[in-house]
């Protein structure tokens, strides 16, 4: 295994789903139902029996609309706040409609869903105005599930490639050129559609650790579908707009607070005080937690001590058996116990992921993306504040309208050209003697990023990271060196990573305003409604760099009103606001 | 220009005495989201399960779902 080898395979389908996460497995089971014909391939770097972000289940949904907590207009509005109003509302409003038929879809998979004693819904409050947060009590089975479902729709399964350029013709998606990351063969797949569920850019900032590994995000999350889409033309959108989480420090999981708060835990400086209302992640809560940590009442723990033992007890339940299960042998290594001590935490390095934010693949409701027959879902993709659940509700409408479209075309016609130009670029670091290895590359890349990039931004500090990217660039490009098959992965990794850090950059530095909080918070520039109330768009250009333009948001669905537009902005404590004493 | 050989402590470890790689099993290899682990015929000619590359997520399926309980995942040592 892992010896470099000589080849090229051609198949072809009707569509090819890359990434076999959440949203992948059910846009291909979705699509396979809708037209039981159609040649359907899922397709994995990893394995897809434990791939993604939910390889170890996951211990709720975090935003389930289900009648009777919530209402699709309220969810929408929530999201459109919790957004900073850069929303287009009918991709966020069609999830917040057809989410309930999902979770109904789940439940008849095996996957249990907390029920009271009525038989109804648990549902919770975490976030800032409505209820949507539904626990899991065996969520460690999803994968499980999922993967029984595959297998009963003969969804064709290919494991251990990973995709590194779509191929596109006659203005539109064409197929995808993948790499075998034990063998270094390369696969061709035409096919008529094509689904992107790869995930967050999870390798982009550098943890605090200095493990390259031990990011918030699955690690093999690098960010393949932002650097994909980039290079086949289609639109990205707010990727301004970062992905920062409260984490537990060093850990660099999540605490859990939405498992811990409805539960009396919450979110505390040194002092064991609370200082935010509400411990849904947001741009606007981060900047509260940066602004602790920063002024002296640091650092920010999450406070469980003062809870009952059986309060506890069922917090560490949850907690150490699904999502970061090791999360219960890092506490007992540092001798924590959440009866004691209260949980130190940080916040994250930082990484593309709409499931917390607003960035990433332009998207509409039906999961298209700006190219014809490429679609996107899941983290990757735009639709804020997507989460497991949106994974898989957005996967699903990939598959469906992708089993329409498929109908009505054929293949679509490719230059050649550009399988030999990929496969020449794929392979160099296999055809030198010495060189720089791909780890070199990406520590690099990602230290840069931490330096320059994260924010607080400053203008001066950005265009430094863009002139050393460059020169990483040049250092990549001709002198980057591997010995076998999994390194050429991690080299091919390092060069999405290095895409997504200059796509973070360029983004960045077009927003001359702050928004979304800490997420895009630029020191230089207030928040600007008249000139930036837009989606800021991020193209590759004719040059080969990025390309930018604003786009309109469209007309809400759901009008906000004047004296809710800044709710997500009253979070600390003593801060008035008459929504968070709803 | 030689590469450096650096040591580091991975946090995956396999007990060799349960690993049954030497009866085909790949488990632990097959559903590693970092693909971390490879199969390597000890001095004695028996076959085992170890980590290859020191890039590990801490996630777990290798100990979960390794049929004899011989994986165990460890925090990095610059973590934990």
């Amino acid at each position: 295994m892992d010896e470099i080898l000589d080849g090229l395979t051609q198949i072809d389908c009707d569509i090819l789903v890359i990434g076999g996460g959440t949203a992948g497995p059910m846009a291909a089971l979705k699509a396979k139902r809708k037209n039981p014909e159609a040649n359907v391939v899922l397709l994995d770097k990893a394995n897809v029996k434990r791939s993604g972000a939910i390889s170890m289940g996951m211990d709720g949904l975090n935003n389930s609309v289900i009648p009777g907590y919530a209402t699709p207009e309220q969810y929408t509005k929530e999201i459109t706040i919790a957004n900073d109003g850069i929303c287009d509302q009918a991709a966020v409003y069609r999830y917040a409609q057809e989410c309930y038929g999902i979770i109904q879809e789940l439940d008849s998979f095996g996957i249990r869903f907390q029920k009271d004693q009525n038989g109804e819904y648990d549902v919770k409050k975490v976030h800032h105005i409505g209820t949507y947060v539904l626990p899991m009590p065996n969520g460690d089975t999803v994968k499980k599930a999922l993967y029984r479902q595959l297998r009963k729709a003969r969804i064709n399964i290919i494991n251990r490639f990973m995709a590194t350029r779509l191929l596109t013709g006659e203005g539109r998606v064409a197929g995808a050129i993948c790499v075998n990351t034990r063998s270094a063969e390369f696969l061709v797949v035409r096919a008529k559609a094509v689904i992107m569920g790869l995930g967050a850019a999870g390798r982009l900032g550098l943890p605090t650790s200095g493990y390259l590994y031990g990011t918030y995000e699955n690690a093999s999350n690098s960010g393949e579908g932002y650097a994909m889409a980039y290079h086949a033309g289609a639109g990205l959108a707010n990727l301004e707009c970062y992905q920062i989480n409260p984490l537990i420090k060093d850990y660099n999981g999540p605490a859990c607070a939405y498992v811990a708060g409805p539960m009396g835990g919450y979110t505390a400086n040194a002092s064991g005080e609370r200082f935010i209302e509400c411990d849904y992640w947001s741009g606007q809560m981060m900047q509260e937690f940066y602004d602790e940590l920063q002024g002296g009442k640091g650092p920010v723990y999450l406070k469980l001590n003062h809870l009952a033992e059986e309060t506890i007890s069922e917090i560490e339940r949850v907690l150490h058996i699904v999502e970061r299960p090791t999360r219960g042998h890092f506490h007992e290594g540092r001798g924590t116990d959440y009866r004691k001590q209260m949980i130190e935490m940080h916040i994250s390095e930082i990484g593309f992921c709409s499931g917390h934010s607003a960035s990433g693949v332009f998207v509409d409701e039906h999961a298209r993306t700006t190219i014809p027959g490429l679609y996107a879902a899941g983290d990757m993709a735009n639709v804020p504040h997507n989460y497991m659940l949106g994974a898989f509700t957005n996967g699903a409408f990939a598959g469906l309208d992708a089993a329409d479209f498929v109908a009505n075309v054929d293949f679509a016609a490719f230059d050649k050209g550009e399988v030999d130009a990929e496969r020449a670029r794929v392979m160099a670091p296999t055809k030198r003697d010495d060189g720089v290895p791909p780890n070199q590359i990406e520590y690099k890349t990602r230290r840069l990023v931490n330096d320059y990039l994260q924010p607080p931004k400053v203008t001066a500090k950005m265009e430094l990271a863009q002139q050393r990217f460059e020169e990483v660039r040049d250092d990549m490009q001709h002198g980057m060196y591997v010995r076998d098959a999994h390194e050429l992965m991690r080299a091919l990794e390092a060069s999405t990573i290095l895409d997504c850090a200059e796509m973070a950059a360029a983004a960045s530095m077009y927003r001359t305003e702050s928004r979304w909080g800490l997420y895009h918070n630029r020191v230089e520039y207030e928040r600007d409604d008249e000139n930036w109330f837009c989606h800021t768009m991020l193209t590759k250009g004719e040059d080969g760099k990025p390309a930018h333009e604003k786009q309109d948001v469209k007309p809400y669905i759901v009008e906000i009103a004047e004296d809710e537009k800044d709710a997500y902005y009253k979070q600390r404590v003593g801060a008035t606001s008459s929504v968070a004493a709803e | 220009m030689p590469l450096a050989q650096t040591a580091t402590t991975v946090p995956v470890v396999v007990n060799d005495d349960l690993c049954i790689a030497d009866k085909g099993c790949t488990v632990c290899v097959d559903v590693c989201p970092l693909d971390v682990l490879r199969i390597v015929e000890k001095d004695n000619g028996k076959k085992t399960a170890y980590m290859k590359y020191d890039e590990c997520w801490y996630c777990m399926p290798c100990e979960a779902d390794c049929p004899t309980d011989a994986v165990t995942v460890n925090l990095p040592y610059l973590l934990k």
